[in-house]
């Protein structure tokens, strides 16, 4: 049985070489940073937005298989461990999950897994949130924000962890709201070769949550899809596959309305957001394809545990703790 | 199975304008950025210079650089730094064409909701990048 058990080992290790490998490069390289060797004087100046398309890179990696935008990861990770001022990275982190959403947004569109009358109702409040989160991040001190930004996180890391999906919830009627607003719609699965009608939901509780999920999104600089899919799947009863796809669709409004927010301000440097975004969308691309060959449920966990650690370190940072 | 995919003439029409738009500021995005990487334009804050600022906070970055705000960096747009700015712009930018384009559809099947809808996300898409709203430190 004993040997049994470490074959078993064995052959998960060998399964999952790919996302333990960067995941460990994740902590090395976090917690390298965050001893501040190098500092910001000994390396060149390249130096730093090298490292910082590198991370991206195997951040894009990681997210497609995870199932989590690449933005929720941004701002943790590069505001913990890179020596840019949190106000910088969060302008980048929009960006980043803006491009990626801008990237993925007409496929989705046109295989009908984002819906645009779902989407637009839903966009239009968080749009309106995002800026006034925006507003409220950039006028309080950092270590506020990065408490904040920890704390958020972890909560993220619980509701992952936690949160349970439904792909096909069972929605017997659609709410009055929803009918008024004729959100329904038709999508071909081709996981199951037949079409699948949906209607949603409880939009009124959904509506309220978007204004929330949108002000965190500004707020943190963050993509919010870990808040979108839950609130459209969960509780308005919208397809897993629709609900992840209107989601990523939604970040187009919601991010871009908080971007111009943060641009106006001065709070977008090039040299801190460009690498972000180019490396983030080549490494996605790759994430997603080894979509078939990593072990999703392995790369979530792994992403969870790097959240976890990363959530941590923004709380001990905006604490003066872990500095 | 693309006859069943039941995509509404306004949703294939947004997800053109989505990829173009999306693609175009991509593009401008890393022909510029390679322009002020490679120092082919001259940079407002040298590229050697910037590990000193980017740790500082906000109001104290654009005190020490003298980096305007609001709509402002369009005069200084002849540098690399800003010159990456339009990419990002168009990449923020490319949701109000997409809405604009979409009203028309709504308007003739007397879908005015979404009409009205359409023109609340252009309002507070536009808002949002007037730089009129004021943001402080």
């Amino acid at each position: 049985m004993r040997h049994e058990g470490l074959g078993d080992l064995a052959r998960a290790l060998k399964a999952n070489t790919l996302p333990i490998l960067l995941t460990l490069s994740f902590f090395a390289a976090g917690a390298y940073a965050a001893e501040g060797v190098p500092t910001a004087g000994t390396m060149p100046w390249w130096g730093w937005p090298l490292a910082l398309f590198i991370t991206c890179f195997l951040l894009g990696i990681v997210a497609v298989p995870s199932g989590v935008g690449g933005g929720v990861l941004f701002v943790p990770i590069v505001g913990g461990f890179f020596p840019f001022h949190l106000d910088f990275v969060r302008g980048a982190g929009l960006l980043v999950a803006l491009a990626s959403a801008l990237a993925a947004g007409p496929s989705l569109l046109r295989g009908g897994l984002a819906d645009l009358r779902l989407a637009l109702p839903m966009a239009v409040l968080a749009s309106a949130s995002a800026i006034a989160g925006a507003m409220v991040g950039l006028a309080i001190p950092a270590n506020i924000v990065q408490i904040a930004l920890g704390l958020t996180i972890l909560g993220i890391v619980i509701l992952m962890a936690s949160a349970k999906k439904s792909e096909f919830p069972e929605v017997r009627a659609p709410d009055s709201l929803s009918a008024a607003l004729a959100i329904h719609g038709v999508f071909h699965d081709a996981a199951r070769n037949q079409k699948i009608n949906w209607q949603v939901h409880r939009t009124a509780k959904g509506l309220l949550l978007f204004l929330g999920i949108g002000f965190l999104a500004g707020m943190f600089g963050m993509g919010a899809g870990w808040a979108n899919v839950p609130v459209l799947n969960l509780l308005m009863g919208a397809p897993l596959k629709v609900s992840a796809g209107t989601s990523s669709f939604i970040l187009t409004l919601v991010d871009s309305s908080a971007a111009w927010i943060y641009i106006n301000k001065g709070a977008v440097l090039a040299i801190v957001a460009v690498p972000s975004v180019i490396g983030m969308m080549l490494g996605a691309t790759i994430g997603a394809r080894l979509l078939h060959v990593l072990k999703a449920s392995v790369v979530r966990r792994m992403v969870i545990s790097l959240l976890l650690f990363a959530g941590l370190r923004a709380l001990l940072k905006g604490l003066g703790i872990w500095v | 199975m693309e006859n069943d995919k039941h995509i509404s003439p306004e949703q294939e029409l947004y997800a053109t304008l989505l990829g173009w738009g999306g693609r175009a500021g991509l593009l401008i995005l890393v022909i510029s950025f390679l322009a002020y990487l490679l120092s082919w334009i001259p940079a407002h804050v040298a590229l050697d210079k910037l590990h000193e600022v980017w740790t500082l906070p906000l109001a104290q970055y654009l005190a020490q650089t003298q980096t305007p705000t609001g709509w402002h960096w369009l005069g200084l747009v002849a540098n690399g730094d800003f010159a990456s700015l339009i990419g990002i712009a168009i990449l923020c930018g490319v949701s109000l064409v997409c809405l604009l384009a979409v009203i028309p559809i709504y308007a003739r099947r007397g879908d005015w909701i979404y009409v009205v809808l359409c023109v609340a996300a252009l309002a507070i898409q536009l808002l949002a990048a007037s730089g009129k709203l004021g943001v402080g430190h």
